[in-house]
């Protein structure tokens, strides 16, 4: 395998702008003779099968949930990033890459990096052309507020509702496109094998959800806007329905896996309650702009917080990181509240969380103030908890939120198999090792609606891909391994549920592959994975037909997939011998406890290629030159 | 805790469907109503029988994915909340509950108390949306909107699609789920252009999949976990009438394209 990641060369501003005047186009008229599938209609996919389908493209659009509009997208709370600089506090697109290039521990590529920062000025005008309620001051003008990683107010929200408002505005011009025809929307449906023929992604083998039926689908491009993987770790912040499924099954036909072990905690979750516990929630790191973050000074100290006297307690990150405080990114407020609890500092009945205190807020602000901008969150903080967080602080401990790892992609978003492009967090590229808030919303839309619909063009256009059928006999092939597979799972008939390996597995990454991770405990886990997997096959229990909407088959092909992703996570992070961004390896560390990079020799994204069940995966190397933002050590203080 | 629940059992759509009695033991105060249905699932499967089969993704209240009756209300007894987010401690040890799914006539029941409740996408299709294609914008801040109506429309916006409206109205009707999004867009700059053609486009496909009309009963805005205002229904009956009156009715509707709807019947198309 040969990584060409096909970066334009030359001034960084202009490289966009050139690679799409270098780019062919498909005339007008041909368009509407190629079909392009898109799984996946979260704000990636939404908005690429949206653009593609006003373009005149045909669109065959898939999702597992019963609706495009329940992506998981649908759950981000804080808001989106963009470098419009109307707060004049010296922001530009320079400064986004910049802030972007640093916050991802310069393990991202610049020149795509710049690009998103070029972006994210068009998607705030889209959007709010599309009829996004973006808050807004009395004047009528945008509202911004600042989010971890940044100098500048650049991030636009609405309420805490920001991804839902844009999964909304993309789903509803999606269902425009479905209205005039361009769009066929295929709800409950997953996909769960690729299709390459010659070389070249030509289609899928989709599953039908509610009838059980296997069914193909042929397309002259493959787009994957799936998500990202974080429910490897069973617990996270991900939708209970959020897969590897779509991604794994690609990389298993040959699209290389980049950088797996990049997986983003996030320092603001409602802490674990209980073995029953279904999935993390997230408070928004907006919270963090006006919430100090502090434990008590003395370990062990159990009173009740408003009990503990302002000397006696320590606002960590204000006090380590002075001029980021409480909004450092969130890899360096992750593993300072990992500090403080092992340290005994923790509070909550687990001594697993740290304190978010709004009281100095609500009284500098007034309860109205901060009602109006977190109100929802307080809200479903309350609900959960049964705590009131106007009265007593907030409760809070970093969980498993993004994965930066993904499919390896090239500077057009295709894969390393021709016709098969990756957007979103599906993808790898953007945000190197962690990355900022308000990013995310940021890149899919990036890369939906204005990188997408240019680079499927110039694929068809110079591709040419060959007429056939869903009976050509790569179909046929892809079509029973899926049956064998489904069938191998229906007949283990075994103890034990799905849900309980998924706990387990999540468990053994949780505590050796989570937030700190070290070579001993790396090779422990993969033996661990690898005989959970041979339990798995051998002792699950699937109840049911697969002819039926079944639900614990679904499950059961999902977490199937994570025992193997999770092997090669593990592996991806005992090969990387250093600690950059998400990634913190016990032995690579500075005197103060920072991640230390070692860019000698690990300046690179870390490629995996498939090669059969039994092999272990090959590694290829992309090196990441930086001709703009010369790594340093990051430095927040 | 201990809890007696009647779960709906209906095996697939041709199936009639019962009311079947679970007791449960052990269950925790601080677990979700969807939780203590994970711990019954668990249960079942050790035991060899059918889980019961329920939606639920974002399990945070935002995705609209959950939702069934919880003894005759729509996401339980607690205001402006989903079943994801009902917590056990809301209800009193030894408590006995009745789950169904949403009954309506434009949702089918799928199995269990799983729905199909792809006719609010038509709704949306039939005009719930601002002609904007990619590349087309000018500057956002180039259209100043003010905060009052820009809050008010997110109000309106924040509606999460579950159904719960439906499920709760005497008539079936999705008129507080429709009159969200005409409030959504009708209250920005942006929706003007397409104010008219939405409002017929919308009710046209919502009176087609099957819907009751509205006789202003409230019992959607009681149980809508976004807690979307009954008003909104009086803007869409404004929008509706002046539509109406300039004679913009040449919107066609949107075709049924779910494949596994179980009865076509009521479809005037």
């Amino acid at each position: 395998m040969k990584l060409d990641a096909r970066c334009p060369t030359g001034p960084i501003e202009t490289r966009w702008d050139r690679a799409r005047f270098d780019m062919k186009l498909v005339n007008p008229a041909n368009k509407r003779k190629y079909t392009v599938i898109m799984v996946g209609s979260g704000l990636a996919g939404g908005s690429g099968a949206a653009s593609l389908g006003e373009l005149g493209y045909n669109v065959k659009c898939f999702c597992f949930q019963d609706s495009p509009r329940r992506a998981h997208s649908i759950a981000a709370q804080g808001g989106i990033n963009a470098a419009k600089n109307y707060q004049n506090d010296g922001d530009s697109i320079y400064r986004l890459f910049y802030d972007t290039v640093k916050g991802g521990d310069f393990r991202a590529r610049e020149s795509n990096v710049y690009r998103l920062a070029q972006n994210s000025v068009n998607i705030i005008d889209q959007c709010v052309a599309q009829g996004v309620p973006f808050a807004r001051e009395y004047g009528g003008l945008l509202s911004n507020r600042s989010f971890g990683g940044a100098q500048v107010s650049r991030t636009f929200y609405a309420r805490g509702q920001t991804g839902q408002q844009l999964l909304l505005g993309c789903y509803q011009q999606m269902e425009a496109q479905v209205a005039a025809g361009t769009v066929t929307m295929f709800p409950r449906h997953e996909m769960l094998d690729l299709v390459v023929i010659d070389g070249k992604a030509r289609g899928i083998i989709a599953r039908n959800l509610v009838t059980g039926e296997l069914e193909r689908h042929l397309a002259d491009a493959v787009v994957l806007g799936t998500g990202g993987y974080g429910n490897v770790f069973y617990l996270s912040t991900n939708a209970k329905g959020s897969n590897a499924t779509a991604i794994w099954r690609a990389y298993k036909r040959g699209a290389a896996f980049a950088n797996p072990c990049f997986t983003q905690i996030h320092p603001t979750c409602i802490p674990v309650s209980g073995d029953y516990q279904s999935k993390l929630t997230l408070m928004s790191e907006s919270l963090r702009n006006d919430g100090r973050i502090w434990v008590p000074k003395q370990a062990g100290d159990k009173r009740p917080a408003n009990q503990i006297p302002e000397d006696e307690r320590d606002y960590y990150l204000e006090r380590k990181y002075p001029s980021f405080g409480n909004l450092v990114p969130r890899d360096v407020a992750s593993r300072n509240a990992k500090y403080v609890c092992d340290e005994g500092r923790g509070v909550g009945e687990s001594g697993l969380g740290v304190y978010l205190d709004f009281s100095d807020a609500i009284h500098r602000l007034g309860a109205d103030v901060v009602k109006d901008r977190y109100g929802n969150l307080f809200d479903m903080y309350q609900h959960l908890t049964a705590e009131n967080p106007y009265e007593v602080p907030m409760r809070i401990f970093p969980a498993i939120h993004y994965t930066m790892g993904g499919l390896w992609v090239d500077y057009y978003l295709m894969s390393t198999i021709p016709g098969l492009f990756v957007i979103g967090e599906a993808n790898f590229s953007d945000h190197g090792a962690n990355r900022l808030g308000a990013s995310a919303l940021m890149q899919g839309l990036s890369d939906g609606y204005f990188v997408l619909p240019y680079t499927v063009g110039d694929y068809l256009a110079t591709a040419k891909p060959e007429k056939t059928t869903t009976d050509h006999a790569a179909f046929a092939e892809a079509e029973q391994q899926t049956v064998a597979m489904v069938q191998k799972l229906m007949n283990a008939r075994g103890k034990r549920s799905v849900d309980s390996f998924h706990k387990q597995l999540g468990k053994i990454l949780w505590d050796k592959c989570g937030m700190a991770r070290n070579a001993k405990g790396l090779s422990e886990a993969i033996g661990e994975i690898r005989a959970l997997r041979e339990e798995y096959w051998s002792d699950v229990k699937v109840l049911g037909s697969a002819d039926e909407l079944n639900q614990g088959l679904e499950k059961a092909g999902r977490v199937a997939d994570f025992f193997e992703l999770a092997e090669l996570l593990c592996r991806d992070a005992l090969e990387r011998n250093e600690s950059c961004g998400g990634h913190f390896r016990d032995e690579y560390q500075t005197a103060e406890g920072e991640a230390q990079r070692n860019d000698e020799a690990y300046s690179y994204a870390a490629a995996w290629e498939y090669q059969g069940p039994n092999a272990p995966a090959a590694l290829h190397k992309e090196p990441l030159t930086f001709e703009y933002v010369h790594p340093s050590q990051r430095s927040y203080k | 805790m201990k809890l007696t629940l009647h779960i709906w059992r209906q095996k697939s759509s041709k199936d009639k469907g019962h009311m079947q009695r679970y007791d449960l033991d052990g269950l925790n105060p601080a677990m979700s109503a969807l939780e203590m249905l994970d711990v019954l699932n668990e249960q079942l499967t050790e035991k060899g029988e059918a889980p019961v089969e329920f939606e639920s993704d974002c399990r945070e209240g935002i995705c609209g994915t959950c939702g069934f009756m919880v003894s005759g209300v729509a996401h339980g007894p607690m205001k402006g909340t989903t079943v994801c987010q009902l917590m056990l401690r809301n209800f009193k040890d030894g408590d006995e509950l009745w789950l169904e799914p949403w009954r309506a006539k434009a949702f089918p029941v799928i199995k269990d108390l799983v729905v199909d409740r792809s006719a609010f996408d038509r709704i949306i299709a039939a005009g719930g949306y601002i002609t904007a294609p990619t590349g087309s914008p000018q500057d956002a801040n180039s259209l100043p909107i003010p905060k009052e109506d820009a809050d008010r429309s997110m109000d309106a916006a924040a509606c999460i699609g579950c159904g719960a409206c439906v499920a709760a109205c005497p008539n079936a009707s999705a008129m507080l789920f429709t009159s969200a999004k005409i409030t959504h867009l009708g209250l920005l700059p942006q929706g003007q252009p397409e104010r008219d053609r939405r409002a017929i486009g919308m009710v046209a496909q919502h009176n087609i999949e099957g819907f009751g009309g509205c006789t202003n009963i409230g019992e959607c805005e009681a149980v809508c976990p976004k807690e979307i205002k009954l008003e909104s229904i009086g803007r869409l009956n404004h929008d509706y009438i002046v539509a109406s009156v300039r004679n913009r009715t040449n919107v066609k509707p949107v075709s049924h394209t779910s494949k596994y709807k179980r009865d076509p019947l009521h479809v005037e198309s």
